[in-house]
């Protein structure tokens, strides 16, 4: 694989008076309920080491407290870290100085917030220019590219409108469209539909997968909901207490979960819509014969079981590139759709 | 023989006591006098008094009398008074000169143009041509009934005034909202400037200045009327949202691109709220200034106390009240539009 765009090394970040003293004890091992115990001190990440890929979704999640939305200010450095690295495209930007910093939130980085965040002093237009103006560009040249990137995400004619005067989707979209006019090509997006109300938060999931197929973009989401981030997630990292406990494809995650808090985690999904049928299907490449039909290895289970009718007895092809990749029998998509307990033993059952 | 001659006597000070002029330094006082032409009443436990300075000094003559701490502050206050006024002096004087010239244009501009620009400047800030026709009569009865003049010069002495206070308050208050430390130094110096009777800022200020300079009203009422706008400038940048903070951050504002683009502007509803409180308080303290000769209404408040001149006090005071709401309901149809402009 090539090199990471973003890489994150042994990342350490513990909120508190002296977080050098209590950083000792979390390399030595401490983890935060016994960190807060013991030194009053909150650990907020612990030895976080993740790679994200150019072009790709990353999606971080987990619950309140995780430590997910502290992780992704620290690829901006927004907050500063107790110790480790951030490597973005090849340079450490803890080495990094003021003046540097501020070109690489200019020019490489674009950041979505959960509450928007716009200024509600300034137009839609205006707003989505931001990091334009920032940079000091002349009206001329922000305007058209701005009026470009409203029009992209769908706010054709908004321009001369004020924040409060729209909704709250079309609020996030000029947060998208101000992010993409500073043609970075990082995009950090920090829960950045949680504030939506669902129907308008699917849209939104659309729009986005929609502009990255377009923009291939390196994306890094913070979320906490589940589906969200099995919809939009190339690699999916899960955190607990600020700590990774698992991170994959997400699919792997789902048929192999490692944890018992993740096994918790996916107990509740359907899963029939979220896995597809190249993570059930046996590979292969031969034709056994008496195949009752052809899938698309993205089709989800969902519509496998639509296809069959709900007969049992059948078995499909799963073309990869209109090519045979492999055999999905109904049989294991019926038994896929069963919650997997945790890898390791002794986990606890997901009920 | 006093209550706390035992005190003395116990710390074997009696010597010390009586040494320097016995008891010769020390003024009578009233109570002593009486002590000395009666006989001295049988104390009882009742009677004991509070360790003070002057019970103590009945005691022991040498020990200093309360008089003397005031005494003390005065003769130090007039000690570094000459080295103050020669730095204050100079550092002041351009407030005298912008008292003087206001008070020269707002006097001399004929009524039939100073009405209607000050009809325009409210019909810019408001946009409302209510509050101009209320601006213009107000200003009409007043000239009807011969107290335009006054109103004027009252109106000259705010003008200068407020905008000094917010030059310097605005300022103050970012420099507060930056820094906790500073925060933490002011907010006893503006409680001190807030809590202060008005008429105590006069007492220094009328030792270091000359009675006739007007920079002695300007000071008193600039230093009466800065707390609001410091305080609620220091207040509004504090309350902007983190979050859009924090955007500003992520797209690289610098400092003051951040302070001009977003804290200061979305601080704006809450130091106008400062700088109309300010302008309020000057309005107050305008008419106390009255007793350093500051010109203006508040002359006639004074005169209508002086010489028990009952109608002239009561409508020179009905001005100031229409002044007050004229300029509260300006600032505040001001206010009202920034609102407006950046509800959330």
């Amino acid at each position: 694989m090539a090199d990471p765009k973003i890489s994150i090394r042994n990342l350490y970040k513990i909120f508190g008076d002296d977080p050098q003293a209590a950083l000792t004890h979390a390399k030595a091992g401490m983890h935060k309920d016994e960190l807060l115990e013991a030194h009053r001190h909150v650990l907020g990440l612990r030895d976080i080491n993740v790679d994200m890929q150019a072009g790709e979704i990353t999606v971080v999640m987990g619950l309140s407290g995780s430590g997910k939305s502290t992780l992704i200010r620290h690829l901006n450095r927004l907050i500063e870290p107790t110790d480790g690295e951030v490597v973005i495209a090849g340079e450490n930007i803890m080495d990094y100085s003021d003046a540097q910093l501020r070109a690489l939130r200019r020019k490489q980085m674009s950041m979505v917030f959960q509450k928007f965040a716009l200024l509600p002093h300034r137009t839609v237009l205006e707003n989505a220019a931001t990091p334009m103006i920032v940079d000091g560009e002349k009206r001329s040249a922000w305007e058209a590219e701005a009026t470009k990137w409203l029009d992209r995400v769908g706010l054709q004619g908004q321009g001369p409108q004020y924040p409060h005067q729209l909704s709250g989707g079309m609020q996030q979209r000029v947060g998208i469209a101000r992010a993409l006019t500073s043609n970075s090509d990082i995009m950090l997006m920090d829960e950045a539909f949680s504030a939506l109300d669902p129907l308008i938060r699917t849209d939104m999931q659309d729009l986005l997968l929609e502009l990255q197929r377009e923009l291939q973009k390196t994306v890094v989401f913070i979320t906490h909901d589940l589906d969200e981030a099995l919809k939009l997630a190339d690699h999916l990292v899960i955190l607990k207490d600020g700590e990774v406990v698992q991170q994959g494809e997400p699919q792997h995650i789902l048929m192999h979960p490692n944890d018992p808090y993740i096994v918790d985690f996916i107990s509740d999904i359907n899963r029939a819509r979220v896995l597809r049928a190249r993570t059930v299907m046996r590979e292969t490449t031969e034709d056994p014969g008496g195949l009752a039909g052809a899938v698309d290895e993205n089709a989800t289970l969902e519509d496998v079981i639509a296809k069959a009718d709900g007969d049992t007895n059948l078995s499909f092809r799963v073309l990869r590139d209109d090519t045979m990749a492999g055999i999905l029998s109904m049989t294991d998509v019926v038994k896929a759709l069963v919650p997997t307990d945790a890898a390791e033993d002794g986990m606890r059952k997901a009920s | 023989m006093a209550t706390y001659d035992w005190i003395f006597d116990g710390l074997g000070l009696r010597q010390w006591c009586d040494g320097d002029g016995s008891g010769g330094s020390a003024p009578m006082s009233m109570a002593d006098l009486m002590n000395q032409t009666g006989n001295a009443p049988e104390r009882t436990i009742w009677d004991t008094p509070f360790p003070s300075m002057d019970a103590l000094n009945d005691a022991c003559a040498s020990f200093p009398q309360s008089r003397e701490l005031t005494r003390g502050l005065e003769r130090g206050f007039l000690d570094i008074k000459d080295a103050l006024s020669y730095v204050l002096d100079p550092l002041t004087q351009p407030l005298s000169w912008a008292l003087q010239n206001a008070l020269w244009l707002f006097q001399e501009t004929p009524w039939w143009i100073m009405i209607p620009v000050l009809a325009l400047v409210v019909l810019a800030i408001s946009k409302s041509w209510k509050l101009v026709a209320f601006v213009a009569g107000s200003f009409a009865a007043l000239a009807f009934i011969d107290y335009y003049d006054y109103a004027m010069q009252t109106l000259a002495i705010i003008f200068v005034c407020a905008v000094i206070c917010v030059a310097l308050g605005v300022p103050i208050g970012i420099a507060m909202s930056r820094s906790d430390r500073f925060q933490g130094g002011m907010i006893p110096v503006l409680d001190m400037l807030q809590t202060l009777p008005p008429f105590v800022y006069l007492i220094p200020l009328i030792f270091l200045f000359s009675v006739t300079e007007p920079k002695l009203y300007g000071i008193a009422i600039i230093l009466y009327a800065i707390v609001p706008v410091i305080r609620l400038t220091n207040l509004g940048i504090r309350l902007v949202d983190k979050e859009v903070i924090e955007a500003a951050d992520a797209f690289g504002m610098t400092k003051r691109q951040k302070l001009y683009g977003v804290q200061i502007p979305l601080a704006l509803p809450n130091i106008m709220a400062g700088v109309n409180q300010t302008i309020m308080m000057s309005l107050a303290m305008v008419v106390i200034a009255s007793l350093v000769s500051a010109p203006g209404l508040g002359v006639l408040v004074l005169r209508g106390i002086r010489n028990l001149e009952l109608g002239v006090g009561l409508i020179s005071g009905l001005g100031i009240v229409l002044l007050a709401v004229i300029l509260d309901r300006s600032t505040k149809a001001a206010l009202a539009r920034v609102n407006a402009a950046q509800k959330h």
